[in-house]
C-alpha cells in the first residue's frame, strides 16, 4: 500500500467521520461557536489545545494502583511466590487444658432434671444446669409444648421479616414487656447472640461506650463489633464509673453530641456479683448516658417474682433504656429479648443483626418461655423457695471452705467459686494450673455423685484482654429437698479440701 | 382482601377458584378449616384415579395419592375407624341393593369429615404429588458449570426505576421538611434532646422512615400455625400509613412460597413431628446450658453424629443458630494475619463473624473466578499490607446457595484453584443443605465433588430440615479444636431435644432409613418444582435470576412501586411471595422472590404461574430478551442433543419469549427435564 493509497483512504475516512459530525442535530452551531472563538485568538487555540492533549493523554494512561507499597512483579515472579508460600493449618494443635476440655465433656443421657443420668450410667445430682426451678421436667409445660408442636411445628422457615412473624412470638414480646413493666420487647432466637446485635445496632463509629471491665464475653464482641470509642471502668466501682464519665463528658465538650452509653451487667456472667443499679441511673442521668444492662443471668432470678435487678433493686425498668436477658436459662425455652421503649425496639427490628438475619425462634421455645413468666408472675414462692436454697448452699460453701470464696451475690443462684488469693500464691499457681485443679474437683465431685460444672470462658482477640479467674460454678435448683442441697454442697467442699490439699 | 379474591382468582383453575370464593364468603375467624377442605378434597379426588390403575387396597391408594406420612395414615386408630365406619354404614344402606355381596368396585370411600379434615390439613402442609412424572434429580449435568445470564430490561426500566427513587426521596425530603417543623413528636428519636445524642442517625433512618415505611405491609407478615404448603396469615390494617397494625381479626389461607421450607419438613404431623413429640414428653423441653458445661445430651452426640455422616465428613458441631454459628466461628479459625476472601454477596452472619475474627478482609466479585484468581495471586504476592510478610493462610468463604439471586457458587472452579493457590475452603451450606444434589447433600453432592475437598462446611438446620440452628462440619481434629475454642459451644445455649428429634428425623428421612421412598420423593419434587416454576417464568417473560437447579427463583421488578403492588397482586391471588429491594439488593434491581417447596404440587405451581402471567402483564413485568432461556422451542429442528448448538447459532436473533400461559402449562413436564438455558 502505498502513500497515495493511504492517503486517500485517510481522506475518505475523515470524509465520513465530518459527514457524520454534520449529521448530529446542533453540530452546525458548535462549528460556528469554534469558528468564531479561535479566530482571532492563536495563544487561546494552543492553551487548548494543550489541555485536550492532556486529558487525552491521562485518559489513555494505563491504570495504576492507589495502594502503597505495591511491588511490582511479572508474572512469572507471582507463579513462583504462588508455589512457594505454604500456608498454615486453620487451627493448629489443641493445647493440653483444649484437649481436656474436649475429653472431660460430661454428656447426659436422657432429660436434664435435678438428677440426671450420665453416659456412664451413674445417675447424679445435677448442680450444673440452669433449671433452677426445675421446669425442664414440668409437666405442664411439657404438655403446653407439645400443643405448639402439633400446631406450629418445630421451626419457623423464615426470619422474622418474612413470614417468620408467628403470634406466639408477638405474645412473648407482650409478656415480657408488661412482666419487666416496659413499653416494647423484642426476642431474638439465641441469648448468646443479642446483645452481640443489641449494642451494635445502636452505637456505631464514634459513638462513645462507658463498660464495666468484668462484662461477658457476648458484650465484649458487640463492643468489638461496634467500633466505638471505649472507656472501660473498674469492675462493679462506682467511684470510678463516675470518675470515667466526668473525664469522658469533659474530653467531648467541645464535640458535636454523639450517643453515649454506659453497658454492665445486672448479675455478671464471670463474677457472680451484683450492679449497684440505683447509683448507675444516677450518674447516667446526671452524665446524660443511655444504660445498657444485660440482665442475662438476672431475668427470672433476682427480686420477688424474678422479674430482675430492676425489681430487686425498686428501679424502675423504664429508667434503663435497653434491658436485655435471656429467656433461654432458668425459663427453660430459647432466644433472648431486649426491652425498652417503642423506637429503641422498631430500630432494632431493621438494623439489628442477629434479628434480621436470623431464622425465628422455634414457636414452642417461644410459647413456653410465655409460660414460664405466667408461673413466675403469678406464684412468687417459687423463686423464694430458690432464695433459700441458695442460702442454704451458700452455707455450705463460702464461710466453711479454707480453699474456696464465692464470689457470686447472695441471691445468685449460680455459685462462682473462686479460689482464695491466699491459696493461689502459697501453691503457686497458674491459671492453667488452677483450672486442671478445678477440673480435678468437678471429677472429684462426679465421682461422689454430684455434678458441677467450671466456669467456662474463652480468651478473645479484643484489647484490653480480660483475665476471668478460673472458677467452679454450682447452679442451685429447687428440683432438690433443703437436705439434698446440703448434702451436695458438704460433698462439693470436700472434694475441694481434697483436691486441693493434696497439691503441694 | 378475601373479598376481592373471588373475582380475581384464576378462572382456568377449577380446583382452586371454589375453594377461594367459598372462603371468601364465609369470611369470619374460622376461615382455615373451610377455606382448605373443599380444596384439599377435590384434589384428592382429582390425584386419586392417576393410581386407580395399580392393584392395591384403598388404604394403600390414599397413601399413595397422599404420598406421604405413611404412618400416621395406616397406624393411628382414629383414622382407620374412621375410614371403616363409612363403609359399614355404606353396606347398611344399601341392604336392598342386588349386588351388595360384591365388593365394592370402586376405590373410594367417601370419608368421614373428621378424616376430611385431618387429610385436608396434612395436605395444607405437604401437597400429594399428582404425577409420577413431576420428579427430577438434582445434579450438575457435567461440563463447565455456565454462569448465570443476567438478563437486562430496556432502558427505559432502569431511568423510571432512578427516577422513581429520585422522586421518592425528594418527597421523603419535603415531608421531613414540614414533618420536623410541625410534627416535632415523630422527629425526637432523630434529634440531640436534652443532652443526649439522637439515638438514631436521621440520615440512616431517611431510607427507613420514607421509603420503608410506604411498603412497610409487605414485610413482617404475622402468620400463625405451620409454615408448610400453605400458611396462614393474620390479616391486619393500618390507620397511620403502615406505623402500626391493628389485627381485624381475620386470617387468610395462602399458598407459601415465602418460607425456606425447601423438603417440605415444616409439619405438624408425621414422622417428624411424632418424634418430636417422644423426645420432647422424654428429655423435657431444653438442656438448659451450654454446651461446653454441662449441655450435652446424647441426643446432641447422635444427631453431630448424623449430620457429619449426612455431609460427609468426619465430625461436626450443632449449634442452636445459624446465625451465630457463622459468627462464631471465624474467631475460632482465622485471626490477625489471615486474609478472608469472600464473595461479595455473602450473608450477614459471615461479615459478622468475619470482622470479629480481626482477619483482614477482602472482597471478590460474586461467583467470579477471574476476579477471584485475580485477587488470590495478588494477596499471594504482594502477602500482607506495609509488611509484605506472606498470609498466614488465606480462608476463601462462599455460599452454596445464595439467597437473594438464587446462584449457586462453582464450586467446581474453586476447587481447581483451590489445587494451585492452597487455601482453605468455607462453604456456607445455609440454603443449599437438602435442597440441591441427588440425595440432597448440598453443593459437593450436586456437582459430585468430594468433601474432603473443602475444608469447613457450615449449614443451617432451619431451612430443609424445619428445625432450627446450625452446623458445622469438618475434620475430627479440627472439630476437637474448636470444641475448645468456638465461643458458640461455650457461651451459647444448648440446642432443645425437640429440634433435635426434628433434625435426626428429618435427616434419617432423607437418607431413607426412615419411611423408605418419602426422602427421595421429597427430593426429587423439590428439583422438579424448582425447575418448572423455573422454565415456566422465563418462557412467560420474567427476568428471572439464578442456576437451574436452584430452589430459588427471584423475579426482577426494578421499578420500586411495583415492590408493594407485586406483593399485594399475589395476596389477592392468596400467594405469599417475599419482596425485597435495596439495601438487601442493587438499588434497581428490585425482586420479588419464590422459595419453592416439595410441598408444593404442580397445581400450586400452576396458580403462581397463572398469577405471574395476569400480574406480569398488569404491572409490565415481562421484560425479558430470552437471553437467559425460556425462548420458544416449538421450532427446533435439531435432535435435542445438538440443541445447544443449534441454539448458539441462532443466538442473534433471539426472540423475547412471551409464551401464553396455556402453552407454559401444557410444555411444562416434558421441558423441565431439559437445559432451562
Amino acid at each position: 500500500m502505498d502513500i497515495q493509497e493511504t492517503q486517500r483512504l485517510l481522506s475518505e475516512y475523515l470524509h465520513e467521520l465530518a459527514d457524520l459530525f454534520h449529521r448530529v442535530p446542533g453540530s452546525a452551531i458548535f462549528l460556528r461557536y469554534v469558528k468564531s472563538s479561535y479566530q482571532d485568538d492563536p495563544i487561546r487555540s494552543a492553551v487548548e489545545l494543550f489541555l485536550f492533549l492532556f486529558a487525552l493523554r491521562y485518559l489513555m494512561a494505563p491504570k495504576y494502583s492507589t495502594k502503597p507499597g505495591v511491588v511490582q512483579l511479572s508474572e512469572d515472579e507471582i507463579d513462583d511466590l504462588v508455589d512457594e508460600w505454604t500456608p498454615e493449618p486453620l487451627v493448629g494443635k489443641p493445647t493440653p487444658l483444649e484437649a481436656m476440655e474436649v475429653e472431660k465433656r460430661t454428656v447426659i443421657v436422657g432429660p436434664v432434671g435435678p438428677k440426671s443420668k450420665l453416659s456412664n450410667g451413674r445417675t447424679v445430682v445435677n448442680l450444673g444446669s440452669y433449671n433452677y426451678y426445675n421446669f425442664n421436667t414440668n409437666e405442664s409445660l411439657k404438655e403446653k409444648a407439645i400443643q405448639t408442636l402439633r400446631n406450629y411445628g418445630v421451626g419457623p422457615c423464615g426470619p422474622r421479616g418474612f413470614y417468620g412473624t408467628q403470634d406466639v412470638h408477638m405474645k412473648t414480646e407482650a409478656d415480657v414487656a408488661s412482666f419487666l413493666g416496659t413499653a416494647s420487647c423484642i426476642i431474638y432466637a439465641q441469648a448468646f447472640s443479642t446483645i452481640s446485635s443489641v449494642i451494635p445496632a445502636f452505637s456505631k463509629r464514634g459513638d462513645i461506650i462507658v463498660a464495666d471491665k468484668g462484662v461477658s464475653f457476648a458484650i465484649r464482641k458487640g463492643i468489638q463489633i461496634s467500633r466505638s470509642i471505649v472507656r472501660w471502668y473498674e469492675h462493679n466501682d462506682m467511684e470510678d464509673l463516675e470518675r470515667v464519665l466526668a473525664k469522658v463528658t469533659k474530653e467531648q465538650a467541645r464535640k458535636p453530641l454523639t450517643r453515649r452509653f454506659i453497658i454492665t451487667e445486672g448479675l455478671f456472667e464471670s463474677y457472680g456479683d451484683m450492679v449497684d443499679l440505683p447509683k448507675i441511673i444516677e450518674l447516667k442521668l446526671k452524665y446524660k448516658f443511655r444504660l445498657v444492662l444485660d440482665e442475662t443471668w438476672s431475668f427470672g432470678v433476682l427480686g420477688r417474682s424474678g422479674r430482675g435487678v430492676t425489681e430487686h433493686q425498686n428501679v424502675d425498668a423504664a429508667e434503663v433504656d435497653m434491658i436485655v436477658g435471656s429467656l433461654a436459662g432458668p425459663l427453660i425455652a430459647g432466644g433472648g429479648f431486649c426491652a425498652g421503649s417503642e423506637e429503641i425496639v422498631h430500630h432494632q427490628r431493621i438494623s439489628a443483626a442477629a434479628y434480621t438475619f436470623s431464622a425465628a425462634l422455634p414457636a414452642l421455645l417461644s410459647t413456653t418461655a410465655s409460660a414460664t413468666i405466667n408461673i413466675l408472675q403469678n406464684s412468687p414462692e417459687t423463686v423464694t423457695q430458690l432464695r433459700e436454697h441458695t442460702k442454704a448452699m451458700w452455707a455450705q460453701l463460702d464461710p466453711r471452705s479454707d480453699w474456696v470464696y464465692c464470689t457470686s451475690a447472695p441471691e445468685n443462684p449460680m455459685m462462682i467459686l473462686v479460689l482464695k488469693p491466699e491459696v493461689v500464691a502459697a501453691k503457686r499457681l497458674s491459671l492453667d494450673d488452677q483450672q486442671f485443679l478445678l477440673q480435678d474437683v468437678v471429677d472429684e465431685c462426679l465421682a461422689n455423685g454430684v455434678l458441677i460444672s467450671r466456669l467456662k470462658t474463652l480468651q478473645d482477640n479484643f484489647e484490653p484482654k480480660q483475665i476471668v479467674s478460673p472458677a467452679l460454678k454450682v447452679c442451685v435448683t429447687t428440683g432438690l429437698t433443703r437436705k439434698e442441697i446440703e448434702k451436695a454442697g458438704t460433698t462439693i467442699r470436700h472434694a475441694i479440701t481434697k483436691v486441693l490439699s493434696k497439691r503441694k | 382482601m378475601p373479598r376481592r379474591a373471588a373475582s380475581s382468582s384464576p378462572a382456568n383453575q377449577p380446583a382452586n377458584a371454589p375453594s377461594s370464593s367459598l372462603a371468601s364468603g364465609k369470611g369470619g375467624i374460622a376461615i382455615k378449616a373451610p377455606s382448605i377442605r373443599p380444596n384439599r378434597l377435590s384434589q384428592f379426588f382429582s390425584t386419586s384415579p392417576k393410581s386407580k390403575t395399580e392393584p392395591q387396597s384403598a388404604q394403600a391408594a390414599i397413601q399413595l395419592a397422599s404420598g406421604i406420612s405413611v404412618p400416621s395414615t395406616a397406624t393411628p386408630p382414629i383414622s382407620s375407624a374412621s375410614l371403616s365406619l363409612p363403609t359399614i354404614s355404606l353396606s347398611t344402606a344399601t341392604a336392598g341393593n342386588p349386588n351388595m355381596d360384591e365388593p365394592p368396585t370402586t376405590l373410594f370411600q367417601p370419608p368421614s369429615p373428621e378424616e376430611a379434615r385431618r387429610l385436608a390439613k396434612q395436605h395444607a402442609q405437604f401437597g400429594p404429588i399428582g404425577h409420577h412424572s413431576h420428579r427430577y434429580t438434582s445434579r450438575h449435568p457435567g461440563g463447565a458449570f455456565p454462569e448465570p445470564v443476567m438478563d437486562e430490561p430496556p432502558y427505559y426500566y432502569l431511568l423510571t426505576t432512578y427516577i422513581s427513587y429520585l422522586i421518592l426521596i425528594a418527597f421523603g425530603h419535603v415531608r421531613d421538611f414540614f414533618g420536623k417543623r410541625f410534627r416535632e413528636e415523630n422527629y425526637r428519636h432523630l434529634k440531640p434532646q436534652n443532652g443526649y445524642g439522637a439515638l438514631n442517625s436521621d440520615f440512616d433512618n431517611f431510607y427507613v422512615r420514607r421509603l420503608k415505611l410506604r411498603i412497610n405491609d409487605c414485610f413482617e407478615r404475622p402468620v400463625t400455625g405451620v409454615p408448610g404448603r400453605y400458611i396462614t396469615l393474620l390479616d391486619r390494617a393500618t390507620d397511620d400509613h403502615n406505623r402500626h397494625f391493628y389485627f381485624t381479626g381475620t386470617t387468610t389461607d395462602t399458598l407459601n412460597l415465602s418460607s425456606y421450607n425447601y423438603l417440605g419438613f415444616a409439619q405438624s404431623e408425621g414422622p417428624c413431628a411424632d418424634i418430636s413429640e417422644e423426645t420432647l414428653r422424654k428429655y423435657g423441653i431444653v438442656s438448659p446450658s451450654t454446651r461446653a458445661e454441662v449441655g450435652t445430651q446424647d441426643l446432641h452426640v447422635e444427631v453431630e453424629d448424623l449430620v457429619a455422616k449426612f455431609v460427609g465428613k468426619e465430625a461436626s458441631m450443632v449449634f442452636s443458630m445459624g446465625f451465630g454459628t457463622n459468627a462464631n466461628i471465624f474467631p475460632a479459625i482465622v485471626g490477625k494475619g489471615c486474609l478472608i476472601i469472600s464473595d461479595e454477596l455473602n450473608h450477614a452472619s459471615i461479615r459478622f463473624g468475619a470482622r470479629l475474627s480481626g482477619a483482614s478482609i477482602a472482597m471478590f466479585k460474586h461467583n467470579d473466578m477471574h476476579d477471584l484468581e485475580a485477587k488470590l495471586r495478588e494477596a499471594i504476592s504482594q502477602g500482607q499490607p506495609r509488611t509484605h510478610r506472606p498470609w498466614k493462610n488465606i480462608l476463601i468463604v462462599v455460599e452454596g446457595l445464595y439467597s437473594m439471586e438464587g446462584s449457586m457458587c462453582n464450586l467446581p472452579g474453586l476447587i481447581m484453584l483451590k489445587r494451585r493457590y492452597k487455601f482453605h475452603l468455607f462453604v456456607d451450606e445455609a440454603h443449599s443443605i437438602g435442597a440441591v444434589g441427588p440425595s440432597g447433600r448440598g453443593v459437593c453432592d450436586y456437582f459430585g465433588i468430594d468433601t474432603n475437598e473443602v475444608d469447613i462446611l457450615m449449614g443451617t438446620l432451619t431451612k430443609s430440615f424445619g428445625a432450627n440452628g446450625g452446623y458445622i462440619a469438618a475434620d475430627r481434629a479440627m472439630i476437637d479444636k474448636l470444641r475448645a475454642t468456638n465461643s458458640g459451644v461455650f457461651y451459647g445455649e444448648s440446642p432443645a431435644p425437640a429440634v433435635l428429634a426434628q433434625i435426626m428425623s428429618a435427616l434419617r428421612i432423607i437418607n431413607g432409613e426412615l419411611v423408605p421412598g418419602q426422602g427421595e420423593e421429597r427430593l426429587q419434587r423439590l428439583a422438579f418444582n424448582s425447575r418448572y416454576l423455573r422454565l415456566g417464568l422465563k418462557r412467560l417473560g420474567f427476568i428471572v435470576y439464578g442456576h437451574d437447579d436452584s430452589p430459588i427463583i427471584p423475579i426482577l421488578l426494578f421499578n420500586p412501586a411495583k415492590m408493594p403492588a407485586f406483593s399485594h397482586e399475589m395476596l389477592k391471588r392468596k400467594i405469599s411471595v417475599v419482596v425485597v429491594g435495596y439495601p438487601a439488593t442493587p438499588l434497581v434491581s428490585s425482586r420479588a422472590r419464590f422459595c419453592v417447596s416439595a410441598a408444593h404440587t404442580k397445581e400450586d405451581l400452576d396458580r403462581i404461574l397463572t398469577a405471574c402471567d395476569e400480574i406480569g402483564n398488569v404491572l409490565q413485568l415481562k421484560f425479558s430478551t430470552g437471553i437467559a432461556g425460556g425462548a420458544v422451542t416449538g421450532d427446533v429442528t435439531a435432535p435435542p442433543e445438538m440443541e445447544k448448538e443449534w441454539r448458539r447459532k441462532r443466538e442473534l436473533r433471539v426472540v423475547p419469549p412471551r409464551w401464553r400461559i396455556e402453552d407454559v402449562i401444557r410444555r411444562g413436564v416434558q421441558d423441565v427435564k431439559s437445559p432451562l438455558y
